[in-house]
């Protein structure tokens, strides 16, 4: 392939090195707002106003959401002069779950989103980071500034080794998501 | 655009992450539309999944693009470091993330 530079040849006044991490989990999780809390840009989304078969088949609080993510949904962060990691969202819907490869091929590691009160919603996720070897930690989004269940609860639910780092945070707060990115990093 | 293709032939597709970069000394004057564009735009170094969003270009297109715009000498592309043979991600760049992280 000519037209690729390796790392091997990089050079950090030529543009930085790119590396991938996966924000997933159900829909409504607060992926976007995970990716946002952090990013140093606007998180680049996509995203379509809610129809009508969608309403029809949400369930609970989150059918209050207006709109929901359709298309790439990522955010940047620099993290040195030759550094830059990308949070990339993986669609909530299963009917996108045909973008999930897309997107987390080559991912570092991934961030699953659970909302507490629909533990169940995070199970797609798990089995697709576990089917494919990609290191994760397990955040469970304070919805209303509480948790419907404890973080032992959620691990037992989604029957988690006790090695697998799962953090309380709030979706909103930068300093929940770089802790939550922290421990995804040292356990990966 | 792109005649047809979405893939650049048996190279496997660019990484939505890949960071292309321009070549300042290309001569740009006969580069039209979207090529002209990510030329431009790339003078600040972006993402592939970047240049989809600003330019409003699906990312299968940009790919196309960005590939042959290397081909031509126009723009290199930084790409990811790729895993060791057994999957696991190189134990130095974990690091320098984790050191990028907790300087935030």
């Amino acid at each position: 392939m000519t037209w690729v530079v390796g790392p091997d040849h990089f050079d950090e006044r030529e543009g930085a090195m790119p590396v991938k991490l996966v924000v997933c989990g159900g829909y409504g999780a607060g992926k976007t707002t995970f990716v946002g809390a952090i990013s140093e840009i606007v998180p680049i989304t996509t995203e379509a106003p809610i129809t009508e078969v969608s309403v029809g088949t949400d369930e609970g609080a989150a059918a209050t959401k207006v709109a929901t993510t359709v298309a790439l949904d990522f955010g940047r962060i620099s993290l040195d002069s030759g550094l830059v990691l990308y949070l990339f969202g993986t669609p909530g819907q299963s009917r996108f779950r045909f973008a999930w490869d897309q997107v987390a091929t080559g991912a570092i590691g991934a961030v699953i989103l659970v909302d507490s009160r629909r533990i169940e919603d995070a199970f797609p996720s798990l089995d697709f980071c576990e089917a494919r070897g990609i290191p994760f930690a397990v955040a469970v989004n304070r919805f209303d500034g509480l948790l419907v269940h404890d973080l032992a609860a959620v691990r037992a639910a989604l029957a988690l080794d006790g090695e697998i780092p799962v953090l309380g945070i709030d979706a909103r707060s930068r300093a929940d998501a770089k802790g939550t990115l922290i421990a995804l990093d040292l356990h990966a | 655009m792109v005649r047809g293709r979405t893939r650049d032939g048996a190279a496997p597709p660019i990484p939505v992450e890949a960071i292309v970069v321009t070549q300042p000394d290309a001569d740009r004057s006969a580069l039209v539309l979207e090529r002209a564009a990510i030329v431009q735009l790339c003078k600040h170094p972006q993402s592939i999944a970047e240049v989809s969003a600003l330019l409003r270009v699906p990312v299968g297109v940009v790919r196309v693009l960005v590939g042959d715009l290397t081909t031509e000498g126009f723009v290199w592309v930084n790409l990811p470091l790729d895993p060791h043979a057994d999957g696991t991600v190189d134990r130095g760049l974990l690091e320098r993330v984790l050191a990028g992280l907790e300087a935030l």
